[in-house]
């Protein structure tokens, strides 16, 4: 990109195209414009935008002859940067794909011969995903030079094939209009060359004075490269800082290390080799750097066969529900200050030296029975268990959890004490407030804000808006131009990870390498760009800076570096970088007694009436980092289904204690802060406390995400980052109203519309659920109920053809050559929702906005069902994804009048687009209701940058048309296609759909169902599996296995199966 | 109409005020031998239809041809389309579902054969038909509010312009005017 | 020989006339074809100007249909029908009567039809023009509805004849051709009265055109009157047949509260009670704005109220099985579907719809009632919004919670729903104005041969 500097003027224009969008200043209007719309608004304005008389204007004209007059005329005040910007929205109209070059340098595909891109074949690239500073190995799929696909990589550890939400995401944001699209200079348009000219002279002086008054912030840092450039930059400058604030990262987990260890210390864990887990106010299974490699361990421990029946066991004490807690097999909801004391009662319980049990009655009985099994059953696994406490438990916590772990001997077997990936580790929350100090003290002449935004997520107290612009000079490099950007004179758009080389350690230490795909879009830069202005070398491009880092470093003379480097780029990592346990896990002196102290005290303190807040990142915007991300926002949380809002979420007693309905706004105050947020009723969240999830409530977060949700960072002070002991709740008359895609109805309809839907669920059981003891007792448990199942006894007696017709009155279709079918396993379904996304970006879904989602009009093809079950305070939870069964009898199909939708004779449902008229009887006729209809038109035809984001293997669907899932016939056909030029059929594991490939417990599996060697296969043979609503013989391809728990015997006393009242099915 | 060039006569046209006159002068106009007789009533009476004996009418064969017709069309059209254009597999229900079949078949049936009716009295009557000599008699147009006519056709072997002019009056119809072709 | 053809009632001395006493061919002749041959009466612009405007209503809603999609109407995921479907049955059933009336109470030889079949069939006609638009409006590509018919394309595909769908486009089209067929027939003779009557030479040429030249010729009576028959023969299944095919649209689904056998009867009873309502809505203000009590005795309300009686009962009989069903099939889903009609979200409409269609006719079990016309005509309203809330109940309770609890919805009308159902209201109004201005509402030759020795007194022999 040496020559990038160079092209500046001639790509201006380009970038412009990309976006279809002009200078910031009519951004600016555009988002004036849009102020209040959502979603679809937003790529319809901006073609509004293009459609201003000036730009019809300059159609007319011809380009560039008459471009002369463009220039500088005073009257009418047109300048040659709008002729740019205007001749950018025209080449953006006629098409984009000019601006799709591959970078200049050579990036390794992931596949054989490079050279030639085989039209209609995509190329697979190894690179790094990175969120909170973690990487994440990844496989991009391009074709013809866009990136459309994220799909993990199956060599990483952290990935092991699968991916989250945010990762599958990502590419959206790629193209996202919204990005940031030049640098600007006091709100006006500069090139690259101004902003180094411009900076270099303050940087000069400054460097005379040893780089005084010189700070960077950046967020979580574990890539060696810029690590290795800020350790040069630091020495060069030695009085400058470098601080570091990861608003949405657990924020004790630091502290903890230092206090138990001494040093900072990275905790990771082996679940492969756990028997017992206990997750102490954790999400470790879906949220935090390790999460999809530890739900893919997990999850191995806990699918119980015929052949095998044995489970690991879940035990998850927390306040604010997680999708790990629905895993559990006994899960015990407790107010903050409870948890703590609890832990400690474990602790002491265990006999952990210097823990000493917590003043009676500070714990309810029941949690009492809770921890004296727990206990045992962990004495029962030393060393093949492991107490899990993330950073967003307290301090105090964590410490007794380290403890824990250290007498259980757990520590060096399951639990790992790392020394940290993060380069140079501090604590964050310090680390920030040390700016603020610095800043208000006016001791700051240039701070360089690198990728982060701490105007909106630094703690409210340090009131960072106000403390920034006391800095002289401000710099700020990310890819959007959001609440920070607006109060810095320079702001630089970042590339996309997509777009830039850099590299990143996983949680592990493995060190992976990004390489870009695409040439930045909107000519971007790269963190590594922005520090090297610092440097000597000036004008290093991020290749230049990450190649080199690696290729010293990496062992041999320098072609066989560069070998280990290309193949590092190949496989997706830097083999033999993770991290091996080589350090000190003791736990310091007087650690446990301090932590226990402490929590003595907090619980001493403890006052009933408060009502503790909690804050966590918000499951699908984070820490608001992806809050412009239309399909992260319209992606229903997976434990509340809201869509486009967060909202302050207690528990149905809490909410009737004070007195606040669902949806009504409430007033939250905090040392004379307040936030207004509506109210979400969540069973299974504790009593007596409140969560308000992270990430909303943004200001400049484009027309995407602007004034979405309610601000929690308003609330959140540095001495209260994760728990806020007592916030003040007072409801208002107002009422917002909340997008959640699950019945939402019943709020409507009022709560004696529960009974009914509790009952429904209850006898019509679209979730089977039971226990790994009656299993074990009777593999065929879930059989001998009566009712289909028998059925299927007298089938499985029948003689084959008989038995192929069922209870059918005619026979049914012989399918011989391939049978497509799927198996889910409802054991493993974390709910975590990656599949959804990954089906979204695989099938070119459309999103809707709020207002559609309320009419019940989402796109999503693949939805997870949630369903509560049991008592309305303590319910059980289950998740249930539900594409389409595929039915071999499928309802739909004998009503459609044109034969839009018929069979394939591989069993598919087929979904013919142009043929269908839309009578919407099909999905009527639906009983799983998994058809979609586009009642308008969704999918986005306006904005060309977002062209290149759709899988050109599937169509892109139009107005009045029904759609629904296929089972990716794009990738089985693909398939199909390879394995007859190899002249032979496909094998287990040449085909994977979208969501099969991202789920991180392989809970879903695919594959052809007269070939045993198919996982599939396997499972529906499986006592287990079952189909959803089997009584009416639709015959489905889709198929589940019932969810089964592991109860310790000695709580037996947990929910019933199925109870006559409680909110089942219900899912506010 | 002037004494050199007078027109072709069409037949004679006798009007009557009440049924009973008209059928008593079909009657005697058959038995006086007439055969090319025609009586126009404002609305239909049985008896005139008996009284000039005239034979069944064709409709209900026609219907019942246009009915087959439909049937038969209706249900192969379905059975070519499953089973010999474009068999498909449709929610796995055999290609020949001739439980479905039989709606359209029905609909079918009734369209063609209500067709055939209308267009089979259309066609028997002549109609549409914008000319008829009738139409040239000024009173005729009470024909279609309360005045009953009996029309002796100049075709008619026995027609006498005169002869029968005089026969009709005996009839004491209440007028005979001259039908001009 | 009496032939059993004669498809015209001979009167019976011991009924009591359908035609008040005193009438001749001439006068009735006269009185008919007065309404539309004098001069334009001051209230008929009034009426027709306001059913054209609330017509533009439905040209308003249509266009912004068609450039937006249906996304513009409350229709969503569970609920994939609303007010579409339900106005669309609701027409269809309100065209239900005239077919009855004209071509079943012919075979029945129940003369009183004679004065209102006319008015009737134009009623089915214009019905079934309204109905037979929203099953294309509600597409979500209208534009593309010729898919439906079986013709040959270059794509060698044809439409899926298992769907029920499919059936309503033949049987809807089939229903439709029949009864203009049939309306038109009958209006050939006095077409030719009016071309006969007609002091202008425009509407001599235009009327002229319609009679086609019918002179009335005794030869032309024989196979009209013959064709006549046939053709009342064949629209009495087709009849039955339609409201059969519509109520399939449901019965085939396997959604709980439509996969069931007794729709059919119970559809057409329903039809047939709608459609006698808006008959009497229709006729009773026409019967006073044109003086024609003469014609429209209170001997036609009374059995029209009868008819609207009995075929209330099934409907309310329909109604009682259901629920019995429900609970004797021992099916769950059934169970359900049914408390949730009665105590659901929805129980408002469904609790409306008892006392509009079972409780409130049976007023009509009371002479008084019957006979009176403003009575009548209230209870006629009551039964038309009755039976467009079965519908609604029928097709958005049914859908709005089905099999999974995880999708489950809501139903709302939005305002372009109401306005297209408003408009087509319009268009029907607007449609028959027309007809009451430049047609005879009452077929007059059926009503000369009604009136005293219109088969001639002579030779009784023959007349029996």
């Amino acid at each position: 990109m040496s020559i990038e500097s160079a092209e500046d003027e001639g790509r201006t224009p380009l970038q412009a195209a990309a976006g279809g969008s002009p200078t910031p200043l009519d951004v600016a209007a555009v988002r004036e414009s849009l102020r209040g719309k959502r979603g679809p608004a937003l790529w319809r304005s901006l073609d509004e935008l293009a459609a201003t008389p000036g730009f019809q204007n300059f159609l007319h004209r011809e380009f560039p002859r008459q471009a002369a007059e463009w220039v500088e005329s005073p009257d009418d005040g047109v300048s040659r940067r709008r002729f740019l910007q205007l001749s950018g929205a025209s080449l953006a109209l006629a098409g984009l794909t000019a601006c799709t070059k591959q970078p200049l340098e050579h990036i390794v595909p992931y596949v054989k011969q490079p050279e030639e891109i085989v039209q209609g074949r995509p190329l697979y690239f190894a690179t790094t995903f990175v969120l909170g500073g973690y990487g994440l190995g990844v496989l991009a799929e391009s074709h013809q030079g866009r990136p459309t696909k994220i799909e993990g990589n199956p060599d990483h550890p952290a990935s092991l094939g699968a991916t989250d939400v945010f990762a599958q995401a990502s590419v959206l944001d790629l193209y996202d209009p919204g990005r940031s699209q030049s640098i600007t200079g006091l709100g006006r348009i500069r090139t690259w060359g101004d902003f180094v000219n411009e900076v270099a002279g303050p940087i000069r002086a400054l460097r005379a004075l040893g780089g005084e008054g010189i700070r960077f912030l950046t967020g979580r840092v574990t890539s060696p490269t810029l690590a290795d450039q800020m350790k040069t930059l630091l020495a060069a400058y030695p009085k400058a800082r470098w601080h570091r604030w990861e608003a949405g990262a657990p924020p004790y987990a630091h502290r903890a290390a230092v206090a138990a260890f001494g040093a900072p210390r990275e905790t990771v864990y082996d679940l492969t080799k756990a028997r017992v887990l206990f997750a102490l106010d954790s999400d470790v299974l879906t949220r935090g750097p390790g999460s999809v490699r530890y739900a893919r361990d997990f999850a191995r421990g806990r699918q119980a066969r015929g052949d095998r029946p044995a489970m690991s066991r879940l035990y998850s004490v927390e306040s604010s529900p997680t999708n790990t807690g629905t895993l559990a097999d006994h899960r015990l909801a407790l107010p903050p200050v409870q948890v703590e004391a609890l832990a400690l009662a474990l602790a002491a319980e265990l006999g952990v030296a210097g823990a000493s049990a917590p003043a009676a009655g500070s714990l309810p009985e029941r949690a009492g029975a809770f921890v004296a099994a727990l206990a045992k059953d962990l004495r029962a696994n030393a060393g093949a268990s492991a107490v899990i406490a993330d950073g967003f438990a307290s301090p105090a916590v964590q410490v007794l959890a380290h403890a824990i772990n250290q007498e259980l001997g757990n520590a060096g077997r399951t639990v790992l004490h790392l020394p940290p990936a993060e380069a140079d580790p501090v604590d964050h929350p310090e680390s920030i407030a040390a700016l603020a100090r610095d800043l208000d003290a006016g001791r700051v002449e240039l701070l360089v804000v690198l990728d982060a935004n701490p105007v909106y997520t630094a703690p409210a107290d340090l009131d960072f808006g106000k403390a920034i612009q006391k800095a002289r000079l401000r710099v700020h490099l990310g890819l959007h131009a959001d609440e920070t950007a607006e109060l810095c004179q320079w702001h630089i758009p970042a590339a996309h990870p997509l777009e830039s080389w850099s590299d990143a350690r996983a949680f592990d230490g493995t060190a992976s390498i990004a390489q870009p795909l695409i040439e930045p879009l909107y000519g971007g830069k790269s963190v590594h760009e922005v520090l090297a202005v610092f440097s000597d070398r000036i004008d290093a491009t991020s290749y230049d800076v990450v190649h080199d880092y690696w290729t010293k470093r990496l062992p041999g003379p320098s072609e066989a570096a560069e070998g280990t480097f290309r193949k590092a780029l190949h496989d997706g990592l830097v083999a033999g970088t993770a991290t091996t346990a080589s350090a000190t896990t003791a736990i310091a002196g007087g650690a446990v007694a301090g932590a226990a102290a402490e929590i003595a005290g907090r619980t001493a303190a403890a006052n009933p009436s408060w009502v503790p807040l909690m804050f966590r990142p918000d499951p699908t915007v984070d820490d608001g980092r992806f809050a412009g991300n239309a399909w992260l926002q319209e992606l229903p949380k997976p434990l509340t289904k809201l869509t486009w809002d967060n909202a302050l979420i207690v528990s149905p007693r809490t909410a009737e204690r004070l007195k606040v309905g669902v949806e009504q706004v409430a007033k939250l105050t905090w040392r004379g802060r307040e936030v207004r947020a509506p109210v979400w009723v969540q069973p299974g969240h504790a009593d007596g406390c409140a969560t308000l999830h992270l990430g909303y409530g943004r200001w400049r977060a484009g027309a995407v995400g602007t004034g979405t949700g309610s601000n929690a960072y308003a609330l959140r002070t540095s001495d209260a980052l994760a728990v806020l002991p007592g916030v003040g709740i007072v409801p208002t008359h107002g009422r917002a109203i909340l997008a959640s895609t699950q019945n939402h109805h019943l709020l409507e309809s009022g709560a004696e519309e529960i009974p009914a839907a509790t009952a429904a669920f209850a006898s019509r059981r679209p979730v089977r659920t039971g226990t790994l003891a009656e299993f074990a007792a009777n593999p065929n448990f879930l059989r001998s109920e009566g009712g289909p199942e028998s059925e299927a006894r007298e089938q499985a007696a029948m003689p084959p053809d008989q038995r192929e017709a069922g209870m059918s009155m005619f026979p049914a279709y012989p399918y011989d050559g391939y049978k497509w079918g799927m198996a889910i396993d409802l054991s493993v379904c974390t709910g975590c929702s990656a599949c959804v996304v990954a089906c979204q970006a695989e099938n070119n879904i459309p999103t809707v906005g709020k207002e559609q989602v309320l009419k019940q009009r989402a796109m999503h093809w693949l939805r997870i069902d949630r369903y509560f079950e049991g008592d309305l305070d303590d319910p059980l939870l289950h998740h249930q994804p539900v594409p389409c069964m595929q039915c071999e009898n499928a309802p739909c199909e004998v009503v459609c009048p044109v034969a839009a939708t018929t069979h394939s004779a591989e069993g598919l449902n087929d979904m013919v687009y142009n043929r269908c008229v839309g009578t919407r009887y099909c999905s009527n006729n639906c009983p799983y209701k998994v058809r979609r209809f586009n009642f308008l038109r969704y999918s986005n035809h306006d904005v060309p940058v977002l062209k290149m984001l759709q899988n050109p293997d599937v169509t892109v669907r139009m107005r009045g048309v029904m759609e629904k899932c296929t089972y990716c016939v794009q990738r089985i056909n693909g398939a199909k296609i390879d394995a007859e030029v190899a002249g032979r059929t496909v094998r287990p594991g040449d085909v994977q759909t979208a969501c099969q490939q991202a789920c991180p417990t392989a809970a879903i599996v695919f594959g052809n169902l007269n070939d045993a060697g198919w996982e599939a296969t396997r499972r529906r043979a499986d006592p287990l599996n079952y189909s959803l609503l089997e009584e009416l013989n639709t015959r489905p391809r889709t198929t589940y296995l019932a969810k089964l728990r592991n109860e310790n015997p000695e709580l037996a006393a947990a929910p019933a199966a199925v109870p006559e009242h409680g909110p089942g099915g219900r899912t506010t | 109409m002037n004494v050199e060039r007078r027109p072709a006569v069409y037949g004679l046209m006798a009007e009557f005020a009440d049924p009973d006159g008209l059928i008593r002068a079909i009657r005697e106009s058959r038995q006086a031998g007439y055969r090319r007789l025609e009586a126009y009533t404002p609305y239909p009476i049985e008896q005139v239809s008996e009284a000039l004996a005239l034979p069944r009418s064709k409709m209900p064969l026609l219907v019942l041809a246009g009915g087959l017709i439909g049937l038969a069309g209706g249900y192969y059209l379905q059975y070519w389309v499953n089973l010999i254009a474009y068999p498909m597999n449709v929610g796995g229900r055999p290609m020949h579902s001739w439980p479905a079949f039989i709606v359209p078949t029905f609909e079918m049936t009734i369209l063609c054969a209500a067709l055939f009716a209308v267009l089979g009295m259309f066609a028997l009557n002549g109609l549409p038909q914008p000319y008829h000599p009738v139409f040239n008699v000024p009173r005729f147009a009470a024909a279609s509010r309360d005045r009953f006519f009996l029309l002796i056709e100049a075709a008619d072997p026995r027609f006498d312009r005169s002869a029968t002019a005089e026969f009709l009056r005996r009839l004491d119809a209440r007028e005979v005017a001259q039908v001009d072709d | 020989m009496a032939t059993p053809e004669s498809a015209l009632p001979v009167p019976q001395p011991y009924r009591p006339p359908v035609i008040a006493p005193g009438y001749t061919p001439g006068t009735v002749t006269d009185k008919i074809s007065a309404v539309v041959l004098q001069r334009t009466p001051k209230w008929w612009y009034l009426a027709f100007g306001l059913s054209f405007c609330l017509m533009m209503v439905f040209l308003g809603a249509v266009t912004w249909l068609f450039l937006k999609g249906i996304g513009i109407w409350g229709v969503n995921e569970p609920v994939g029908w609303g007010f579409a479907i339900v106005n669309f049955v609701w027409w269809i059933g309100i065209g239900h009567a005239g077919t009855l009336i004209s071509a079943i109470l012919l075979l029945l030889r129940q003369e009183w039809r004679t004065s209102i079949n006319r008015f009737a069939e134009a009623m089915t006609l214009f019905a079934v023009a309204c109905a037979g638009m929203f099953p294309v409006l509600h597409l979500g590509r209208p534009w593309l509805a010729y898919w439906l018919f079986p013709y040959p394309n270059t794509m060698g595909i044809w439409p899926q004849f298992r769907s029920p769908l499919i059936w309503d486009v033949f049987a809807v089209s089939t229903y439709a051709t029949v009864s203009l067929l049939f309306w038109y027939v009958g209006l050939i003779p006095d077409l030719a009265t009016l071309r006969d009557r007609s002091k202008k030479r425009i509407a001599q040429i235009l009327y002229g055109f319609g009679a086609m030249g019918w002179r009335g010729s005794a030869a032309h009576w024989h196979n009209y009157e013959s064709a006549y028959l046939l053709l009342a023969g064949l629209a009495t299944p087709l009849v039955i047949s339609v409201h059969t095919v519509v109520s399939f649209d449901f019965a085939i689904g396997i959604i709980p509260g439509w996969h069931s056998t007794i729709f059919p009867p119970y559809f057409v009873a329903g039809a047939i009670y709608d459609g006698f309502a808006m008959v009497i809505t229709l006729a009773l203000p026409l019967r006073a704005a044109f003086g024609l009590q003469d014609f429209i005795t209170t001997r036609h309300l009374q059995n029209m109220a009868k008819v609207m009686l009995a075929t209330g009962l099934i409907v309310v009989y329909g109604y009682g099985i259901e629920i019995f069903f429900a609970f004797y099939s021992g099916n769950q889903y059934e169970k359900f579907m049914i408390l949730n009609r009665i105590t659901g979200p929805y129980h408002g409409q469904w609790l409306a719809l008892i006392v509009c269609n079972a409780l409130t006719p049976q007023l009509l079990w009371f002479r008084r009632v019957r006979t009176s016309p403003v009575p009548l005509w209230c209870v006629a309203m009551v039964v038309n919004v009755g039976m467009w809330l079965e519908r609604f109940v029928i097709v958005i309770t049914s859908l709005h919670r089905d099999f999974l609890p995880s999708s489950w919805g809501m139903y709302r009308g939005t305002v372009w729903d109401w306005a297209t159902f408003a408009g087509t209201i319009g268009l029907f109004l607007t449609l028959l104005f027309l007809f009451i201005r430049f047609l005879p509402m009452i077929s007059i030759a059926e009503m000369r041969a009604m009136t005293p020795g219109a088969q001639g007194s002579e030779f009784p022999e023959a007349a029996e």
